[in-house]
C-alpha cells in the first residue's frame, strides 16, 4: 500500500533518510570509463575522521585557497581564531562552541586560515553554541572559538586553508 | 539595459494550441502539446516540453548558472556573466564536426527576459517545473491556465548565513514551508544558541538538514554560508538533474543524505569519462572541463560547494590553472 500522488503514480507510504556517522558509513565511488580517478579526489568525509587524531583539520575539498576540512571532534580543541567567517557543520554527534570576542587579533585583517591560539583568549565572552546532528553554525572572524564534546564527532570546517590544514590526499582518495 | 527596456520578440496570436511563439535573435521557439521546437539557421531540434521546462526553470532560476547549461545533448546556453551564448550543437561532437553548430551572443537581460516569458507562457496550472515528477501534475496539453507562483519563485542567497539577523531566515511551518514527504524522518530540533548580551547578531546557528528537508524544490541550489567566495550551496534532489551541466570551473559535491549516481562526460564532445555513486559523506570533485547529470532515487541532500570568484573561468580557460582540483 503506498500514497497516490499528483502525476498519478503511487508512492511508499514513508521513506528512510540515510545519513553517514563515524559508526555506520558506506563509501561510493568512481567507475571509471576514460579518466583519471585522482581528478576527481573522491573520500568519505567520515572515514577521513574515522583515521584522524582528535582536532586534526584533514582537508577533504579545495578550490584555490578554499578547503573544506574534516574533522575529529574528541574532548576539547584548543582555541583557534581566524581573520574571516569560518562556518561548522556537525555531520554526526554533538558538539558545544564556545566564542570570545579577542580584545585584540594576532592576525592581520587580511589574514587567510585559522589559527591555533596560546592559553586563554584575552576577551569578551560572546556565548556559546550546542550543535546537535546537521547543525551548522558561524564562527565570526576575530572571535576565538573552541570546541568540546562528551563523545566523538564529526565536523565539516568551511574555511581557508591555514597553516594548520593537512593535506593527505594519495592516503584519503580513490586513487585507481 | 533593464528588464523594462526588453522587448521580448512575440507572435502577435497564439497557436491553436493557445501558446505564443518567441524570437530571440535567430532562434525561434514554440510549443504544441508535447513538444517544443526550436528552430535556427542551420538546423532545427525538438524536445518533449517537460524536459524543456524543467530545463529552462533552472537556466532563469540560475541566472544561467556557472558556465554552460545543457537542455539536452543539442540545446543550451553557455554563461559569459554580462552576456550569454544561446547554441544548438555547440557542444556536440556530431554538430560540430558536421559544421552544424550554431550559437549567438546576447546581453543577459535581453535572454532572461525571453526566457522567463516563455517559462511564463507555456507552463500550465498543473504543472510545477520545479516539483519532482510525483509531485507535480503534467505539462502537457493545451493551454490551461498558468503557475506565476511556481516559476517566479524567491531564489534563496544567504549574504552571511542563514539564520543569521538580517539575513535568509529558517524554513517552518509557519513560514510556508513545511516538511517534504521524503524527510519526514530528519530531526527538526534547532541548535541552542545562549548569546551574550551585545552578541545577539554573531552568536548564530541553524539546523542545515531541517533547512533541507523543508525546500519545496528540486536540484535548485542556493547559498546558505559565504566565506568570502567559498559558497555552500545545498539542494535538494529527486530524480533526474533536468540539465546537463558543463564546468568552466571545479565544482564540489558533498554528499548529505541519501545517493546520487552521476554520470560524467567530456564537456566539449559528449564522450563518457566517468560513472561517480555518491552516499552520505562522499566528497567528490566535478573537473572543470566536464558535464555531468546526476540520478536520485529518492530525494537526497546535496552540498554543492563553489568558488564564486569570477578570475576562475578565465584562469582555467587560459591554462594558468588546471582543470582538476588537486595534484597527488
Amino acid at each position: 500500500m503506498g500514497t497516490p500522488s499528483k502525476s498519478g503514480g503511487v508512492e511508499k507510504s514513508a521513506y528512510t533518510t540515510v545519513f553517514g556517522s563515524l559508526d555506520s558509513y558506506d563509501k561510493g565511488g568512481v567507475e571509471l570509463i576514460n579518466d583519471d580517478a585522482r581528478h576527481y579526489a573522491f573520500s568519505n568525509i567520515f572515514e577521513v575522521a574515522a583515521t584522524s587524531k582528535p582536532w586534526e583539520k584533514v582537508a577533504v575539498a579545495k578550490n584555490f585557497e578554499y578547503v573544506l576540512e574534516a574533522v575529529r571532534a574528541e574532548g576539547t580543541s584548543q582555541w583557534r581564531t581566524a581573520a574571516h567567517d569560518e562556518f561548522v557543520v556537525c555531520l554526526d554527534g554533538r558538539v558545544t562552541v564556545e566564542l570570545v570576542k579577542l580584545d585584540v587579533s594576532p592576525l592581520a585583517a587580511d589574514a587567510e586560515g585559522s589559527i591555533a591560539l596560546d592559553g586563554e583568549p584575552a576577551g569578551r565572552p560572546m556565548g556559546r553554541i550546542h550543535l546537535g546532528h546537521g547543525h551548522q553554525a558561524l564562527l565570526p572572524s576575530g572571535a576565538a572559538y573552541r570546541f568540546s564534546t562528551a563523545a566523538p564527532a564529526v565536523l565539516m570546517m568551511q574555511t581557508i586553508a591555514g597553516p594548520d590544514t593537512q593535506f593527505r590526499w594519495a592516503e584519503i582518495c580513490q586513487t585507481v | 539595459m533593464t528588464a523594462t527596456d526588453i522587448e521580448v520578440v512575440k507572435s502577435d496570436s497564439p497557436n491553436t494550441e493557445g501558446y505564443h511563439q518567441f524570437q530571440l535573435g535567430e532562434f525561434t521557439f514554440s510549443r504544441d502539446e508535447y513538444f517544443v521546437y526550436i528552430a535556427w539557421p542551420t538546423g532545427s531540434h525538438m524536445m518533449s516540453v517537460d524536459a524543456f521546462l524543467r530545463a529552462l526553470q533552472r537556466d532563469v532560476a540560475w541566472d544561467f548558472f556557472y558556465g554552460i547549461v545543457n537542455f539536452d545533448g543539442v540545446f543550451g546556453t553557455v554563461n559569459h556573466y554580462g552576456t550569454v551564448d544561446v547554441f544548438a550543437g555547440r557542444y556536440n561532437d556530431s554538430y560540430r564536426k558536421a559544421e552544424l553548430d550554431y550559437s549567438e551572443n546576447h546581453e543577459t537581460p535581453a535572454i532572461r527576459e525571453t526566457f522567463k516569458s516563455i517559462l511564463a507562457d507555456w507552463t500550465n496550472s498543473t504543472f510545477d517545473p520545479f516539483a519532482s515528477p510525483h509531485e507535480t501534475g503534467a505539462a502537457w496539453g493545451v493551454k490551461n491556465g498558468d503557475n506565476i507562483s511556481a516559476v517566479t519563485r524567491r531564489r534563496v542567497a544567504a549574504a552571511r548565513m542563514v539564520g543569521v539577523p538580517g539575513d535568509e531566515q529558517i524554513r517552518s511551518d509557519e513560514s510556508g514551508m513545511p516538511v517534504n514527504r521524503m524527510f519526514l524522518d530528519v530531526d527538526q530540533s534547532e541548535p541552542v544558541v545562549e548569546p551574550e548580551p551585545g552578541f545577539e547578531g554573531e552568536v548564530a546557528a541553524f539546523n542545515l538538514f531541517s533547512y533541507l528537508s523543508r525546500s519545496d524544490v528540486t536540484w535548485n541550489p542556493s547559498v546558505v554560508s559565504a566565506c568570502k567566495d567559498s559558497l555552500f550551496c545545498p539542494t535538494t534532489e529527486e530524480y533526474i538533474l533536468p540539465i546537463i551541466h558543463g564546468n568552466d570551473r571545479v565544482e564540489w559535491f558533498i554528499q548529505l543524505s541519501d545517493q546520487i549516481t552521476w554520470d560524467v562526460e567530456d564537456r566539449d564532445t559528449g564522450a563518457v569519462r566517468s560513472r561517480v555513486t555518491m552516499k552520505a559523506g562522499d566528497v567528490c570533485a566535478m573537473p572543470a572541463d566536464i558535464r555531468h547529470q546526476g540520478y536520485s532515487p529518492k530525494r537526497s541532500m546535496l552540498l554543492v560547494w563553489e568558488n564564486g570568484s569570477s578570475d576562475v573561468p578565465e584562469l582555467i580557460a587560459s591554462g594558468k590553472a588546471p582543470t582538476y582540483p588537486v595534484e597527488f
